[in-house]
């Protein structure tokens, strides 16, 4: 186990057909929303992936968990590729891996108790006794620090946070070993987030979860992750422990400029690098790096072809061929 | 509650009226043609001496009988082919739904006098009628309302537990359609009402002497000016009906969604 990595992407691509016509259905192209993605995680950690809106990180945090299936690559979670499996080997597998979702409230049944939808999940994958159930309930609800008193209400009489919790229970009901989080903390109140973000982090230390944490928001992925990935147009272009610190692509640099500091005389001296324009389309993306047409220190030769995830130092790995040249420091 | 009530008791006038009535739905009394409403005859009698009363009452059979089954018809149907018309998608579901597109384009009488020519004027073909009319509409609702309920997280979370489809169908699609289903349903028995009676006025529906609202508000709408009783005790008794079903419905979905629960 220690060996090989527990969770294995290979040049992983999910692209959505684009189709013209109303009659003569042709090919127009594709959305590339991911793009090329390798990465391994090793068991128990927290890997946490950021970038801006419509970079494809919703979409590789939902073909991990096989919501959509992958265009090419491959999906190794413990040695098992989940992009090959037929649908009924695939349900059973979807024991190992959860996912937690953006909006708590759009993710639970509004028509269904919690009680209803935690004993759902919990009967998912085993058989259990049905007088055993209102236990296992109260003990998912401890869990995730919810009273068990609860369980026989609905959705929208709880607060957005417990919601959330709520969720988490649902995922943890069938003990998963990976746990993509999309957003998990990004539809709630800045004061909740920290709580739910603690949760999160104590159970995977405690269950031992292996966790994907997708956000767009760098301090939060900073509080939580082991390692943060960052996603641009569909390919990764930096990753490594100390990416929000000391971070080496252009692109990273920018991001982290954006984080307003808490201290007033600091955040003064901050300097802000503002990217111009929008990102290019994942439709048409441009030739050679994707970031070239926004990067301040782009050269004719970014254009030519893409640069790949190389190792700068240590476990840091980033997407620039400049990427000795702009940071001096190396 | 009001609209259960009143629903409640006109049809329990429909179905015991008949038999407490002195008079049959074809009577004739032909010393009393077109009188109003009196002692021997509450409601009057209509141009060929019969008591309206009792033809009220025979008629709300009919009418209702045909908007419960024609309805029920529409809503299996309908049901089915929009859940999995949405469900499937793509390729499927276009195909599916150009079919409901050519249906709709047929003129409904051209299709009720064909039917009629070729089978005859048996009452069956009535529902029959009405309901492969009725089932579109309800298809259209059904297959828009699946469509964007399986693309809620709540389905995409349950698939991701890795839930059955059938579970996925029934427990997570069907209770969140149910209402809009509950409420199209109570709105379409009133229009299976309606048509009922635009086709029995064209003479393509309940035939005489057999009575239903239609014909009895066809019958009254004629002799409008000379008996107005004909025409108000089975129009009331219709608007009536459809205004209860309508609160019916409305009771209905508060009652089904947990968010609009008062108490609890």
């Amino acid at each position: 186990m220690n060996g090989s990595p527990f969770l294995q992407l290979i040049d992983l691509k999910t692209h959505f057909p684009l189709s013209k016509g109303v009659f003569f259905r042709r090919s127009a192209g594709a959305v590339k929303a991911v793009d090329g993605v390798s990465l391994e995680l090793k068991k128990g950690e927290i890997l946490g992936l950021v970038g801006e809106s419509g970079c494809g990180k919703s979409t590789l945090g939902r073909t991990v968990v096989q919501l959509l299936r992958p265009t090419s690559g491959a999906v190794i979670l413990a040695g098992r590729d989940l992009g090959k499996l037929n649908r009924r080997s695939l349900r059973s597998a979807r024991a190992d891996f959860q996912m937690i979702f953006q909006d708590p409230y759009a993710t639970l049944n509004p028509r269904m108790t919690i009680f209803d939808t935690l004993a759902e999940a919990l009967r998912a994958h085993r058989r259990l006794p049905a007088a055993e159930l209102p236990a296992r309930v109260g003990a998912l609800m401890e869990k995730v620090g919810l009273s068990a008193r609860f369980v026989k209400k609905y959705p929208h009489e709880f607060s957005g946070g417990q919601r959330q919790r709520i969720a988490i229970a649902r995922a943890l009901a069938v003990e998963p070993k990976l746990i993509i989080a999309d957003e998990p903390v990004s539809a709630l109140d800045v004061s909740i987030q920290a709580q739910i973000l603690n949760l999160l982090a104590n159970l995977c230390r405690e269950m031992g979860l292996t966790m994907i944490f997708i956000s767009h928001d760098l301090s939060v992925i900073k509080h939580i992750s082991d390692r943060v990935a960052v996603m641009y147009l569909g390919r990764l272009v930096e990753i490594g422990r100390d990416v929000v610190e000391r971070p080496l692509h252009p692109y990273t640099k920018a991001l982290v400029s954006a984080i307003p500091v808490p201290d007033p005389k600091r955040e003064k001296e901050r300097q802000r690098i503002v990217l111009q324009g929008d990102p290019p389309s994942p439709v048409d993306p441009p030739p050679g790096c994707p970031f070239h047409p926004r990067c301040a220190y782009a050269i004719p030769e970014c254009a030519l072809r893409v640069p790949p995830l190389e190792n700068v130092r240590g476990d840091s790995y980033a997407a620039c061929i400049r990427v000795r040249e702009i940071n001096s420091w190396l | 509650m009001a609209g259960l009530a009143i629903l409640f008791l006109l049809s329990l006038a429909c179905v015991a009226g008949p038999f407490l009535s002195p008079y049959t739905y074809q009577q004739q009394d032909l010393r009393l043609v077109a009188t109003g409403p009196s002692p021997r005859h509450w409601l009057g009698t209509d141009n060929l001496g019969r008591d309206i009363l009792t033809r009220l009452f025979d008629g709300g059979r009919v009418s209702m009988l045909v908007g419960l089954v024609a309805t029920a018809v529409s809503l299996v149907i309908g049901v089915l082919y929009g859940a999995v018309s949405g469900f499937f998608g793509g390729k499927v579901d276009s195909l599916m739904m150009r079919i409901v597109d050519i249906l709709y384009a047929l003129p409904f009488t051209i299709f009720v006098i064909l039917l009629m020519v070729f089978f005859g004027r048996k009452f069956i073909l009535l529902f029959v009628a009405i309901g492969a009319v009725e089932w579109l509409t309800m298809a259209r609702i059904i297959r828009g309302q699946v469509q964007s309920l399986k693309h809620r997280e709540f389905i995409e979370a349950a698939e991701a537990l890795g839930l059955r489809r059938s579970r996925i169908i029934l427990r997570h699609m069907l209770p969140n359609v149910l209402g809009v289903i509950l409420v199209y349903a109570t709105l379409t028995v009133p229009e299976v009402m309606l048509l009922e009676a635009f086709l029995s006025f064209l003479g393509l529906g309940v035939q005489p002497p057999m009575s239903s609202w239609g014909v009895l508000i066809s019958d009254g709408a004629a002799r409008m000016e000379e008996s107005p009783w004909m025409l108000v005790a089975p129009a009331l008794a219709l608007a009536l009906t459809l205004f209860s079903l309508n609160f019916l419905g409305d009771g209905l979905r508060e009652a089904l969604d947990p968010r609009a629960a008062r108490n609890e």
